[in-house]
């Protein structure tokens, strides 16, 4: 007997539905119970106060801030990343090369460079977009370089044997082999992206839900705070969805183990 | 003239710790066009290195390997490859995408590549799977995608490194009638390395059997003058079974022994 569509449904998303509620259960429970303080707002209050955040276009603003500077920095990092990576996978001189770069900066957080970011860039758009591509590059070189060097080499010698040039093996075999890598890179780069935008919008920024979270301390608005906080939770667990969902969708046939 | 000859070649691998191992020597070897030759032997005897050299995928160390005349100098697609393993098949590209792949790269318009890949996915018996990627295809399926794959490029020779060891019992079987029966219609010139010696009978004109390995050659060649479909349980059978298992067994005790 097939299974009807809402059972369907269920059994994809029932088990998050569920975490979700208990989620906010909880959080009701905590705050309303064991803390009991205004400075522990329960989620009803939360909600209210986004709603009227978002009526008043407060938070939508902020929102877009950050998204514009994560998205700008990130394709920026991933496309200077993605060459950089196939050059050091692909070419031993390049790699020894550019190896010292690489395994130095990536040590130092991007968190870290927040203040030579401000000295260089001022507190506008560029410093931001500066930590973003920080963030991301090293990361995207990296997996992108890993997945040069983990081709199989009969994949390779393949190619040579049915006629293919070295260039047609870079494009037809190489980078292909190597996408499901390349897009691992980029989604750990994504994560990356959150920390670090909070972190630099909380220091130096007109706008961004790190300077919602920055006033929200200053002006002791503590529903404020935690409207930016699940705004920051909610936008993130989306994004990521939408990567994994792209990942699977677009390129779910580039499976590593084949 | 023979088609591809082995001049008196020698290989040595130079381990990390900097100390050599020679894997072939001397070794001598005609291969007629139009012939399934076998290349027999013991694991570690350097099978796979001859083929590998042969494809030119590796230099020998001194001696040459020359075919039609040439000397072969590197990969090229007169010499097409079946590997032991899937992992040569491009898992982003469908069964026929992966078949098409050397006519694509000559720049072969894509109606007629596409015709002449579903023809030789017809040979081995895939049509209905073209639109299928390699990870839904079965071990057996995916060997077969690799045949088709060397043979729409029309090499002159086709070379195969066990290509059925790493299947099951019964597909191997299968495969092998039908390798055969391929061949038949074909009759492109076969390499074909094995260290299964009911394979070598079943399916070679010609079987070289490799002495245990290091410094392995050519121990001896055995004509196989068996026509047609083989039966395992023919009298004529057996009696190559039993030459060709004589010449062996001294090699395998020697590799084993060296092994413990």
């Amino acid at each position: 007997m097939p299974a009807s569509a809402p059972h369907r449904w269920w059994s994809a998303y029932g088990g998050y539905v569920l975490g979700f509620a208990s989620l906010f259960v909880i959080w009701h429970l905590a705050s309303r119970y064991l803390v009991s303080s205004v400075l522990f707002p329960p989620p009803s209050v939360v909600f209210a106060k986004a709603l009227t955040l978002l009526r008043s276009g407060v938070l939508l603003e902020h929102l877009w801030a950050s998204i514009q500077r994560i998205l700008a920095g990130f394709i920026a990092g991933s496309l200077l990343g993605i060459p950089i990576g196939l050059a050091m996978g692909s070419f031993r001189p390049v790699r020894k090369l550019l190896e010292p770069y690489t395994e130095f900066l990536r040590f130092i957080p991007s968190v870290a460079m927040i203040t030579v970011a401000v000295i260089w860039f001022g507190i506008g758009e560029a410093s931001k977009i500066f930590l973003i591509i920080y963030t991301t590059i090293f990361i995207v070189i990296i997996n992108t370089a890993a997945g040069v060097s983990a081709i199989a080499p009969n994949k390779i010698r393949a190619a040579q044997a049915l006629g293919a040039t070295r260039t047609q093996i870079f494009f037809h075999v190489a980078l292909p082999a190597t996408v499901p890598y390349i897009l691992t890179g980029m989604r750990l780069a994504m994560a990356n992206s959150f920390t670090t935008i909070v972190a630099a919008e909380l220091i130096a920024a007109n706008e961004g839900l790190g300077k919602m979270l920055w006033d929200g301390r200053m002006f002791m608005l503590v529903d404020d705070i935690f409207v930016s906080l699940v705004t920051l939770g909610l936008l993130g667990f989306a994004v990521d969805r939408m990567f994994r969902w792209s990942i699977y969708t677009f390129a779910g046939k580039y499976s590593p183990a084949t | 003239m023979p088609l591809v000859s082995f001049r008196d070649v020698q290989k040595i691998y130079r381990s990390l710790q900097g100390v050599d191992y020679p894997a072939v020597e001397h070794f001598d070897v005609d291969i007629e066009a139009g012939e399934f030759f076998c290349l027999l032997g013991p694991s570690g005897c350097g099978k796979t290195t001859v083929l590998k050299m042969l494809a030119g995928f590796e230099a020998p160390t001194t001696g040459e390997i020359v075919m039609q005349g040439r000397p072969v100098t590197g990969a090229s697609r007169e010499r097409g490859v079946v590997f032991q393993g899937d992992d040569s098949l491009y898992g982003w590209l469908t069964a026929v995408e992966n078949v098409e792949f050397g006519l694509r790269m000559r720049g072969m318009a894509r109606s007629e590549r596409r015709r002449r890949a579903m023809r030789f996915l017809d040979l081995v018996g895939l049509t209905g799977q073209e639109q299928k990627y390699p990870a839904e295809l079965s071990g057996g399926m995916k060997q077969r995608i690799q045949i088709a794959r060397a043979l729409v490029n029309e090499p002159t020779m086709l070379l195969m490194d066990e290509p059925f060891a790493a299947l099951d019992a019964q597909t191997r079987s299968l495969m092998q009638a039908e390798l055969a029966a391929i061949w038949r219609a074909t009759r492109t010139t076969v390499l074909f390395i094995t260290h299964d010696i009911d394979e070598a009978v079943t399916l070679g004109t010609r079987i070289g059997v490799m002495r245990a390995g290091p410094r392995s050659q050519v121990k001896g060649v055995i004509d196989v003058a068996l026509d047609g479909a083989r039966s395992r349980t023919d009298d004529v059978f057996l009696k190559y079974y039993r030459q060709v298992y004589e010449m062996i067994r001294d090699e395998v005790a020697a590799s084993l022994a060296r092994a413990r």
